[in-house]
């Protein structure tokens, strides 16, 4: 995956706002019908593992299932913009979720407290079928990505304002943060639920991956100041705080703002006023005190 | 400082005439009632705060509430469930955030746990 995708099948600034304020993309119906037929068998047999940190030539091959998928020009797209050229692979993992199979997933975050504040892992989700309420698929809690927990921690949440149950036609992909919080739901249906995992690692610092020509657009804050419903009032400004800074990072603009809280925050003047009193006077010794 | 350190006070107690096990196995007093326990996170700190999510847990066995087993909250504020005849088990504490931790965001702040017994 050294070659570079064309710049039409890159995600926009806004669209790159919307993932870092909701922590989550969705590209409905992107793969072809004629993969998705393929992809039940390939799936049922088994995709093989390789070690963490793969290199994607390595694990996925020219003329392999998953490079097929990989080199959609949508899919393509939205990984360069995300991740960059040449990702790692972290991991994968295929969840055939069988009819009125399985229990609902305590909800969690994977895998531990991530500690990176200037990029991110990205998780693709691809559903080569059609998933219906029914089926119970992921559930996840757009804009819960910034939040510091640890995996299953937050398993006394059941249910958040705001939260979204996925409902998608086949052939959908869809790009999550790794630290959104997520569980999958019990299968209710008489069909199987297929879902196919990949995370990757970015090799490149995230820096202007996608394409950014409304970068100025006003539509860019907005979405980063879109509101999430779960969070309490005080704590939605700090998420648009910590939005700020990982939009600082992804421009490597390190005076972007938002509502001017991070620039308050930075101020620390040093010079004196020409125009201040002695610091000499009135001023007390270290001993002042015990009614001297 | 010796004469600081003492012995950790015990209340007075008579000789126990029973196992743990066997005080533990004792019927209950009200054997037809259950707890029923409800949790809301809150968006504000006071009760009267909007219902940000819900967790459910069903003592009675009739029921098994689950991850994403509903959209809308089962009341529109913490008062409202009080109205309802809720009693109140337990509130956060307001708790400052560490120094160098101003900015970051973790659990919800705001979880009031709520509790009923009901007839089974």
């Amino acid at each position: 995956m050294t070659a570079l995708v064309d710049r039409k099948h890159l995600l926009t600034s806004v669209e790159m706002a919307q993932f870092v304020a909701n922590g989550a993309i969705l590209l409905n119906g992107v793969v072809p019908d004629e993969l998705n037929a393929r992809a039940i068998d390939v799936l049922d047999a088994g995709i093989p593992g390789h070690p963490y940190g793969t290199d994607l030539d390595t694990a996925y091959p020219q003329g392999s299932f998953v490079r097929e998928l990989l080199e959609v020009p949508a899919v393509a797209g939205a990984v360069q913009s995300l991740v960059g050229p040449n990702p790692r692979i972290d991991h994968q993992a295929v969840h055939i979720r069988p009819p009125h199979g399985g229990e609902a997933q305590a909800m969690h975050a994977d895998a531990v407290i991530d500690t990176r504040t200037q990029g991110f892992d990205v998780q693709l989700m691809y559903y080569p079928r059609e998933v219906t309420l029914e089926q119970g698929g992921t559930l996840s809690v757009p804009g819960t990505h910034l939040r510091e927990i640890n995996e299953s921690s937050i398993g006394r949440y059941q249910n958040l304002r705001g939260q979204t149950r996925l409902v998608c036609p086949a052939g959908t992909v869809a790009f999550l943060h790794h630290g959104i919080w997520h569980g999958g739901r019990r299968n209710d249906s008489d069909a199987p639920r297929y879902m196919f995992k990949i995370r990757f690692n970015p090799t490149v610092r995230q820096v202007r991956l996608w394409n950014t020509d409304d970068i100025d657009s006003p539509d860019v804050v907005k979405a980063l100041k879109s509101p999430v419903p779960w969070a309490p009032y005080a704590e939605s400004r700090l998420e648009w705080v910590n939005r700020a800074k990982l939009w600082r990072e992804l421009t490597a603009d390190p005076l972007f703002d938002i509502d001017y809280y991070l620039t308050r925050e930075a101020m620390r003047p040093t010079a004196v006023a020409p125009g201040a009193t002695d610091p000499r006077l009135g001023a007390g010794g270290a001993g002042s005190g015990w009614g001297l | 400082m010796a004469d600081m350190m003492m012995e950790t006070p015990v209340a007075a107690m008579t000789a126990p005439v029973e196992t743990p096990e066997q005080s533990f196995a004792q019927p209950l007093a009200e054997p037809d009632l259950r707890q029923q326990v409800l949790v809301l996170q809150l968006t504000g700190s006071g009760l009267d705060a909007a219902v940000a999510g819900w967790s459910r847990y069903d003592g009675t066995g009739r029921s098994h509430p689950t991850m994403g087993d509903s959209d809308e909250p089962p009341y529109p504020t913490g008062v409202a469930a009080l109205q309802d005849g809720w009693r109140l088990l337990q509130a956060s504490q307001l708790l400052p955030p560490l120094p160098g931790h101003e900015h970051r965001t973790s659990y919800l702040p705001n979880e009031f746990w709520f509790t009923r017994l009901v007839r089974i």
